[in-house]
C-alpha cells in the first residue's frame, strides 16, 4: 500500500518515450501538468483541463488517455508516450506525422499533440480502419482550425501505406 | 483542486480498511468523471483509495447461463471481448458506445454504475438485462442497486466486486447520444430472457426505469409494431437545455422500437 499525505510530494517515476525520468508530483498533481512542469514535456498541450477537448491526450502504457484526467501518482511506474517520442531524436518524422504534413491535418496545431497520439494508438489495433471508425476514434477531440478532413485523410493514407508495406514484407519472406 | 491524501490499495481488503478508516474517503477507478468533479470543485474527498491496482478485479468470464464482468474492467475491454460479443453482443454495443476512445480506455463498469448519472449507459444495460451487482457484502439485483440520481443501494463502506450478467435470448441496445458529449439523452436495453421480457431506459428520467406496458406488449409479441401507441408519460423525465421532457418520452417509444429492431437483427 502507497500512502500521501495530502501536501506531500511523492517522487513519481516513471518511462517516458522510452527513457526513465522522475518528478515530484502532490497526489493532486494531474499527469498533464506534471509531464510539462516537472519533467519538462510542453509538447502535451493543455486545453479545456477537464476532460473534453482532447488536447492532452497521452498513451498510457499503450492505450490513448487524456493526461488531464489521470493523476501523476496514478501514473507512477508505468509507460507514457508522448508526441515527442513518435519521431525519432532529429530523426524524420513518423509517417503517422509525413501524412499530417501532406493533407494539412494541422494548422494552428494546438490539438494536433493529443491527436496524434489517438491515432498512434488506434492506427496499432486497426490495420483496415473505415472513415467512420476514424471519424468515431476522432469524437474524442476538438480541433477548431481544419474541420477534421485532412485528419481523416491522413489516417486513411497511413493506414493503406501500412497495409501495403506489410503486404510487402510478406511477399519478400 | 482541493487538496486530499492518496491511498493505492493493495488488495481488497487494504481498500475497505482505508475506506472504513475515514467517513470522507472516496474510491477512485478509472477517473474519468470522479477527476472532473474535483477539477471543478464539486467533490471534496478527504482521501482517494484508488483501485487501479487491483487487477483481480478486472476480467470477463463466461460462466454457463452467464457472463461475469470484473468492476475494475474498461468499457473498451468489454467493447471487444469476444466472449461479450458471443453472449451479449447488445453489451458490447453498449460499452462501445460511451463516450470516446480515451474515456472508454480508462473509465470501468464499477465505476459508472456506482456513479448513476442519470445519462450514463450502463444504468440501462443492467436493468435491462436483469443483471446482478456483487459486492463485498451481498448480491443486488439491479432493479434494487440504482435508487436514485447518482444514488445506489451501495453501503458506505461496500464495495463493488463484478456484475453477473444473464446471458438473454436476444438484447438489443440503441442510444440517442446528447451529439457533443455523447452521454444519453435516451437509451433503451430491451432483453427477452427465460423470466420475460424487460425493457429499461436511461437517460430519460433522473434514473434508470422499466416500461412494464412495453414489456408486456413485446411479451405476446416481439415486433417494434408491438409497441405502436404506447405512450409514455413525460411527467417527471428529465428538463434540460438538450431535450424537453415530451421529446425525451416520445425518443422512448422511438428508441425501444428500434432495440427491439437491433434484437432481432
Amino acid at each position: 500500500m502507497l500512502k500521501i499525505e495530502a501536501n506531500d510530494s511523492h517522487r513519481v517515476t516513471l518511462t517516458l518515450n522510452g527513457r526513465e525520468r522522475s518528478g515530484n508530483a502532490r497526489p493532486r498533481t494531474l499527469l498533464s501538468d506534471f509531464l510539462r512542469h516537472e519533467l519538462g514535456a510542453t509538447g502535451t498541450h493543455v486545453g479545456c483541463e477537464h476532460g473534453v477537448c482532447g488536447a492532452c491526450t497521452v498513451r498510457v502504457d499503450g492505450v490513448a488517455s487524456r493526461a488531464c484526467l489521470m493523476l501523476a501518482v496514478q501514473a507512477d511506474g508505468r509507460r507514457v508516450d508522448t508526441v515527442e517520442g513518435l519521431a525519432g531524436d532529429d530523426g524524420p518524422l513518423s509517417d503517422l506525422q509525413a501524412a499530417f504534413r501532406r493533407h494539412h491535418a494541422l494548422q494552428c496545431g494546438f490539438c494536433t499533440a493529443g491527436i496524434l497520439n489517438s491515432c498512434a494508438d488506434f492506427l496499432g489495433r486497426e490495420r483496415d480502419p473505415s472513415e467512420a471508425q476514424v471519424r468515431d476514434m476522432l469524437s474524442g477531440h476538438l480541433c477548431r482550425c481544419t474541420g477534421y478532413t485532412g485528419i481523416v485523410r491522413a489516417v486513411l493514407e497511413v493506414a493503406a501505406q501500412r497495409r501495403e508495406q506489410r503486404q510487402e514484407e510478406r511477399d519478400d519472406v | 483542486m482541493y487538496a486530499f491524501e492518496f491511498h493505492r490499495a493493495s488488495d481488497i481488503d487494504d481498500a475497505l480498511k482505508q475506506l472504513g478508516a475515514d467517513d470522507e474517503a472516496q474510491l477512485i477507478a478509472g477517473g474519468q468523471t470522479l477527476l472532473q468533479s474535483l477539477r471543478q470543485r464539486l467533490a471534496m474527498p478527504s482521501t482517494l483509495v484508488d483501485l487501479g491496482g487491483l487487477t483481480e478485479l478486472a476480467g470477463i468470464e463466461r460462466d454457463g447461463d452467464a457472463l461475469n464482468i470484473g468492476a475494475m474492467t474498461r468499457h473498451a475491454d468489454v467493447a471487444g471481448a469476444a466472449a461479450v460479443h458471443d453472449a451479449i453482443p447488445a453489451l458490447a454495443v453498449l460499452a462501445g458506445g460511451i463516450g470516446d476512445a480515451q474515456v472508454r480506455n480508462m473509465g470501468t463498469l464499477g465505476g459508472s454504475i456506482a456513479n448513476n448519472d442519470p445519462a450514463a449507459d450502463y444504468p440501462a444495460g443492467l436493468v435491462g438485462l436483469g443483471a446482478t451487482v456483487v459486492t463485498t457484502e451481498r448480491e443486488i439485483a439491479a432493479d434494487d442497486f440504482f435508487t436514485g440520481m447518482f444514488e445506489t443501494a451501495l453501503g458506505e463502506h461496500e464495495l463493488i466486486l463484478g456484475v453477473r450478467f444473464p446471458v438473454p435470448r436476444r438484447a438489443g441496445y440503441v442510444k440517442f447520444p446528447q451529439p457533443a458529449s455523447r452521454y444519453v439523452l435516451v437509451s433503451v436495453m430491451v432483453a427477452e430472457t427465460d423470466e420475460g421480457v424487460r425493457v429499461a431506459v436511461s437517460g430519460a428520467g433522473p434514473c434508470v426505469f422499466r416500461v412494464p406496458e412495453m414489456e408486456r406488449a413485446l411479451a405476446a409479441d416481439f415486433r417494434p409494431e408491438a409497441l405502436d401507441g404506447i405512450r409514455v408519460d413525460p411527467g417527471g423525465l428529465n428538463e434540460d437545455l438538450h431535450a424537453t421532457p415530451e421529446y425525451r418520452a416520445h425518443l422512448v417509444g422511438v428508441i425501444a422500437r428500434r432495440a427491439v429492431a437491433a434484437a432481432l437483427s
